[in-house]
């Protein structure tokens, strides 16, 4: 490639500068109607890139664009030492500060930006917050076994922990049969593809919760997880009770793998901004919140994905496949998938070098 | 905000007014769009649904299911779809912000990244729709106090960007993020080129041109003469011919009538010429005051 002259940078085609500078009586107009052009050059560049982007803008554009902006800036601060015209100060202030998001904007576009996620970005952020993880885990398993033992102490707890509406015919006292049923195959695909697309509206709601509610220091994260938990636990106590534990587990592990892992990975995003805005260590708190912030916003989109991947599996697999073995060979399938996706794949990317 | 070249910009917080106007452009935008979707896909869905549909078994066919989980769908992105789509655009502004003329800006002068986009906006959930839903339920008593409740939680978050300086919300302190003026003012005529501020300008009316000498100019600093350009700009024949007559008294001349904004032209450009020859030997007069 021929390495374009430096004069032909600075070429003016559509834009003329006014040709009566010399009736201008002051050398600051002086200076500014020399430099006009440029400086509405720029300002049509920056309009098109902020209409759509680089596509927009052809190459000779884009090249002389870093010039222009320079250009800009430096008679932004020559304006400042020699002009009293306010006008064109504001004028220039506006443009440069337009260029300069423009020029040290965002370079990465979104789909730049997803593959990043997927391969690498996504699963970094998840090993950067094992502690939460941990956390998280450690109260999830916690909010099960008191919900079991609850219920298993006075079943009208149940009816505490789990609202009317979910529960239906499932409630202590309810026969093994009707219980069986309730973790039977429907007999068509009918009617699951709107459930599953309801499924994860909902879920992925909860999940977004999870995290926003991390901003009070993480404790309602904590506490929305342990309701949840306590929920599950009673429904397992529940089945176990009428002797159908194992088919329950089945049952539940199918999408439970994936959900139950995405509502973990939240409740633990949000823990990670309570816990960094609590503790900020030698950072201030804005910073530390915006650091972590920032993490565990790569990790919710994580969740939303996993999310969309539960509904499925709610919706299909868990209502068709019938058999006790099944079922748990998906959700096995499902959880070995995620831990070495998070655990085990670690790719060097160009981003982790620079970091 | 200083560029890496070395360059202050004045980054102007954004007015907690303007994003509280442009927040209502793009709720109204959302929940119009939304009601827009709903009512499409109830036609089509009835359109779809089978004459021998029956409404005791509920089962309804493929074709109604598919419009249901578009709608569904459909739904969700517009509530987390769209303030992410157009901030993570080159202009960094919802259609609400742009209308008021402010955008998004990485906190100190930073890139602003597809993550800190992303964190603003879910904190939006519970800064916002979370409780703007309880709102709604509460009139059903069927949520207890959450509707009081609601309410409370709304206030808090409403009311986070009046206690620090920079009106930053949850969002924003969560991503790093603040809301910033996005001024897009376009360049004014040069004055000095117009008139009788021309190098051989004269009156239109007299053919007079009027000339101060250092005396008369000595008693007006930058301040007044951004006034003057301001006056001389928005050229409104009352404003001009006070000012005109202020001037007159303040330098001891008789005030005439009638070729006020010739007078006013030579004035500021003579006022100018002697204050930036003064800037360049390093003098600086702010106002008549100093």
């Amino acid at each position: 490639m021929k390495a374009p002259a430096l004069g032909s940078w600075f070429a003016r085609k559509e834009i003329e500068p006014p040709a009566d500078i010399a009736s201008a009586t002051l050398r600051s107009d002086r200076f500014r109607l020399e430099r006009e052009g440029d400086w509405r050059r720029l300002e049509a560049i920056v309009a098109r890139m902020e209409k759509g982007g680089l596509k927009r803008v052809d190459d000779e554009d884009l090249l002389a664009l870093p010039t222009l902006y320079r250009t800009a800036a430096s008679s932004l601060s020559v304006a400042r030492e020699t002009s009293l015209d306010a006008a064109t100060l504001r004028y220039l202030e506006s443009l440069v500060q337009r260029a300069w998001f423009q020029v040290y904007g965002p370079r990465k576009g979104f789909f730049a930006w997803l593959r990043e996620f997927l391969f690498g970005g996504w699963s970094r952020a998840v090993r950067e917050i094992w502690l939460d993880v941990c956390i998280a885990l450690f109260v999830m398993v916690t909010g099960t076994i008191v919900g079991w033992l609850l219920v298993a102490e006075d079943s009208e707890w149940f009816y505490r922990l789990v609202p009317t509406g979910l529960a239906d015919s499932r409630r202590p006292g309810a026969s093994r049969e009707a219980l069986a049923d309730t973790l039977g195959v429907e007999d068509g695909s009918g009617g699951l593809s709107t459930f599953a697309a309801m499924l994860f509206s909902n879920n992925a709601g909860v999940c977004i919760l999870a995290f926003a509610l991390g901003f009070a220091f993480g404790i309602p994260s904590l506490m929305l997880l342990v309701h949840n938990t306590a929920m599950l636990g009673a429904f397992l106590w529940l089945f176990a009770d009428a002797g159908l534990g194992i088919e329950m587990a089945a049952w539940l592990s199918v999408h439970g793998t994936t959900e139950l892992f995405g509502i973990l990975l939240a409740g633990a995003a949000g823990l990670h901004i309570g816990r960094s805005m609590a503790f900020p260590g030698s950072r201030t708190i804005l910073a530390a919140a915006a650091a972590s912030g920032r993490r565990a916003a790569v990790v919710m989109v994580g969740v939303v994905v996993m999310m969309i991947v539960a509904a499925f599996l709610e919706a299909f697999p868990r209502q068709l496949v019938g058999s006790t073995e099944g079922r748990f060979a998906i959700g096995g399938i499902f959880l070995a998938f995620w831990l070495s996706y998070f655990y085990l794949y670690r790719p060097r990317t160009l981003a982790e070098s620079e970091a | 905000m200083v560029t890496p070249e070395g360059l202050a910009l004045p980054v102007t917080v954004a007015s907690r007014g303007s994003r509280v106007g442009a927040l209502v452009i793009d709720f109204i935008i959302v929940i119009m769009g939304i009601f827009l979707v709903q009512l499409l896909f109830s036609l089509l869905f009835w359109a779809v649904l089978d004459e021998d549909f029956d409404p005791a078994s509920g089962a309804i066919s493929a074709a109604g299911e598919f419009v249901i989980i578009l709608a569904i769908l459909l739904i969700f992105v517009a509530r987390y779809g769209y303030f992410l789509a157009f901030e993570l655009s080159p202009r960094g502004a919802t259609p609400g912000k742009r209308a008021v003329g402010i955008r998004v800006a990485a906190r100190g002068g930073g890139r602003l990244t597809p993550e800190a986009v992303i964190a603003r906006n879910l904190i939006r959930d519970i800064e916002l729709f979370m409780p703007f839903i309880f709102l709604l339920l509460a009139p059903s008593g069927e949520q207890g106090n959450a509707g009081i409740a609601g309410l409370i939680w709304f206030g808090i978050f409403m009311a986070f960007p009046f206690f620090n300086k920079d009106a930053l919300r949850a969002g924003d302190v969560i991503a790093g993020t603040w809301v910033v003026e996005a001024p897009r003012t376009k360049l004014a005529e040069a004055l000095s080129t117009q008139g009788a501020a021309a190098a051989e300008g004269t009156s239109d009316l007299t053919g007079v041109r009027y000339d101060f000498g250092e005396e008369e100019l000595s008693v007006y600093g930058e301040r007044e003469l951004q006034t003057l350009e301001r006056i001389l700009r928005e050229n409104q024949p009352e404003a001009l011919s006070a000012v005109h007559a202020a001037i007159c008294r303040k330098i001891g001349w008789d005030p005439g009538a009638g070729d006020e904004r010739a007078f006013l032209e030579a004035f500021y450009a003579q006022l100018r010429a002697k204050l930036e020859a003064d800037m360049r030997f390093g003098k600086r007069k702010a106002d008549k005051f100093s």
